[in-house]
């Protein structure tokens, strides 16, 4: 019995928020792969055109409510979400446009490009920031729990319980969804094929008669997509702050390397190596350690690796490690 | 004479300021194969990319079909009927071979099935390695796919730089035969080969370039033949 209350709170404490955090993560670094794949960039703005598509699908989520429409037990975000992914394809699509087209054209180097993103970056944070604010948003609504830690404990018995929420469901099943979509247009269709052909080799691919520009447009539309599901599902499941977005830069970034950049199966596999990382070097293992262990060995003290308030220091950490001894990443990506 | 079916006529040009190419005339008819050979930097992979549209001219015309196309650029002449097989990096590596195939047929929008089964049929083993990465194949097939992907668009003349380069002298022999059986089904090819005798063996047309200039021209035997080529060229 007591095993079983250990996997249960390793479940609840970990194993779940971990699982909903790699599927955000993953959903970014996706983003930011395959940008760095066709475009040959690192995008610096991506975390803030996650916050920009949140701040688009907040409003509508907004008016959605006054106008008292609502999705049942789902959040209304979810509704809101396809016209926050409109918006944020327009928006970045004209900064295509009117930025990066500039310096495409002159084929200018990588670095350069980077510079010119941490100019959108910051340009898109200000924009957000002056449109909906700088305050923490919680715009989650419907059925907040899936099943709650007390109706767990009377269904099972146990002295534990497993708390699920909807948006954790939420996040999991849509970030299933949106990546086989993903793969399935990478790998089935026409354009899709264009893009990996551009990808893997940008003359051969013009020589082809593929047209550079689709291919760059469609690339954006696809990174706005998934910065958009990625930040409404963090947005939901956690809160909105333009801040934390910004921060949240650094963790999707370090999935993507670790996974291989430019590799979309890698960036997947990255953001939850990330994830669970996070979580489990910051979780305090007492309580497992309680459990699992007999009771002449219960430890102490509280089992925690580092503070919560050091988590972005995991990733950092493995991103060095990464590009110091496995500089192409897990799953053969471009070296940085 | 008649107007060959692609002339490179009189060109001129190079990067940058200095000319590599100098008044050099390259031409291939229809159905026949045209080789172009010579040194280390004559400049005959210049004056194929010339032809190609890589290259600007400052002087001469590209002529297909009698149709003037210097100054279309290479997407252009892809769609006019022009199929060009890079040195190198002329596969896309990380597909499949059927995608670079498929990839090869971008700009055609009818069914390629058809052409597809041409091309596997000249080259049975692209077929039974269909579905796997191009780029974990031998260099020797890897050549059959950059060949396989040009031939796609079903072009009506074919441009290979050095498509032994780097492959085994059976492998070659191999190639050749290929190139001679596109070329039966009347296709053009025009190639630049460092395995100039055994070009030259298969060869209709013979250039030999020298600084960027034509040296020799010939039927492919011909040059074979002349003492002088021989001697300066084919080493003996």
């Amino acid at each position: 019995m007591d095993q079983l209350n250990a996997l249960i709170v390793f479940l609840n404490f970990v194993f779940v928020p971990g699982l909903t955090y790699g599927a955000q993560l993953s959903l970014g670094a996706l983003g930011v792969t395959l940008v760095y794949g066709i475009l040959r960039f690192s995008n610096f703005a991506h975390g803030d055109t996650m916050a920009f598509g949140t701040m688009v699908t907040i409003l509508f989520t907004w008016w959605f409510q006054s106008m008292g429409l609502h999705f049942g037990p789902l959040p209304t975000a979810l509704l809101a979400m396809p016209f926050g992914i409109l918006f944020t394809a327009l928006f970045v699509l004209g900064t295509d446009r009117v930025v990066y087209q500039f310096y495409r054209k002159k084929k200018s180097v990588s670095t350069i490009l980077v510079i010119v993103s941490v100019g959108v970056m910051f340009v898109m944070n200000g924009l957000t920031r002056f449109i909906i604010g700088v305050e923490n948003r919680n715009f989650e609504d419907g059925e907040r729990f899936l099943i709650t830690a007390r109706d767990f404990k009377t269904l099972t018995g146990l002295d534990e319980g497993l708390a699920i929420k909807t948006t954790q469901v939420i996040t999991v099943v849509v970030a299933i969804l949106v990546v086989a979509a993903m793969f399935w247009f990478l790998n089935r269709t026409r354009t899709g094929k264009s893009m990996r052909a551009f990808s893997d080799n940008e003359d051969l691919a013009l020589l082809s008669g593929i047209n550079p520009e689709r291919v760059v447009q469609v690339t954006w539309i696809l990174a706005a997509t998934l910065a958009t599901v990625a930040g409404v599902l963090y947005g939901l499941d956690k809160s909105f702050k333009p801040f934390t977005y910004f921060q949240l830069l650094l963790p999707i970034f370090a999935s993507a390397i670790v996974g291989g950049l430019g590799n979309p199966l890698g960036a997947i596999a990255g953001g939850f190596i990330i994830a669970f990382s996070e979580v489990m070097v910051t979780y305090a293992w007492k309580k497992v350690a309680t459990y699992a262990l007999p009771d002449s060995w219960a430890p102490d003290g509280l089992l925690q690796l580092m503070s919560t308030d050091y988590k972005f220091a995991v990733s950092f950490s493995i991103l060095i490690l990464v590009l110091l001894f496995m500089p192409t990443g897990l799953f053969k990506g471009k070296s940085v | 004479m008649a107007e060959p079916f692609l002339i490179g006529d009189t060109m001129t040009g190079g990067y940058g300021s200095s000319d590599i190419l100098n008044a050099c005339t390259i031409a291939v008819e229809k159905g026949e194969i045209a080789v172009i050979v010579g040194p280390n930097g004559a400049g005959k992979s210049t004056a194929m990319k010339a032809i190609f549209g890589m290259l600007s001219l400052r002087g001469g015309s590209v002529r297909l079909k009698g149709e003037d196309i210097t100054k279309l650029s290479p997407q252009d002449r892809v769609s006019k009927g022009m199929g060009f097989v890079p040195q190198t990096h002329n596969i896309f590596t990380s597909m499949t071979v059927e995608e670079n195939l498929e990839m090869g047929a971008f700009l055609r929008r009818d069914d390629i099935n058809g052409t597809l089964n041409q091309v596997y049929d000249l080259f049975p083993i692209l077929r039974q390695k269909r579905y796997q990465p191009a780029g974990e194949l031998s260099g020797g097939q890897r050549q059959q796919v950059a060949v396989g992907r040009a031939l796609m668009t079903e072009p009506s003349v074919l441009m290979l730089d050095e498509p032994t380069a780097g492959v085994s002298p059976i492998v070659m022999d191999e190639l050749f035969d290929r190139i001679i059986e596109i070329a039966r089904s009347g296709i053009s090819i025009l190639m630049v080969e460092q395995n100039a005798r055994q070009a030259l063996n298969i060869a209709d047309k013979g250039y030999v370039l020298v600084q960027g200039a034509n040296r020799f021209t010939d039927t492919g035997a011909a040059l074979m033949a002349d003492d002088d080529v021989r001697r300066s060229f084919l080493g003996g």
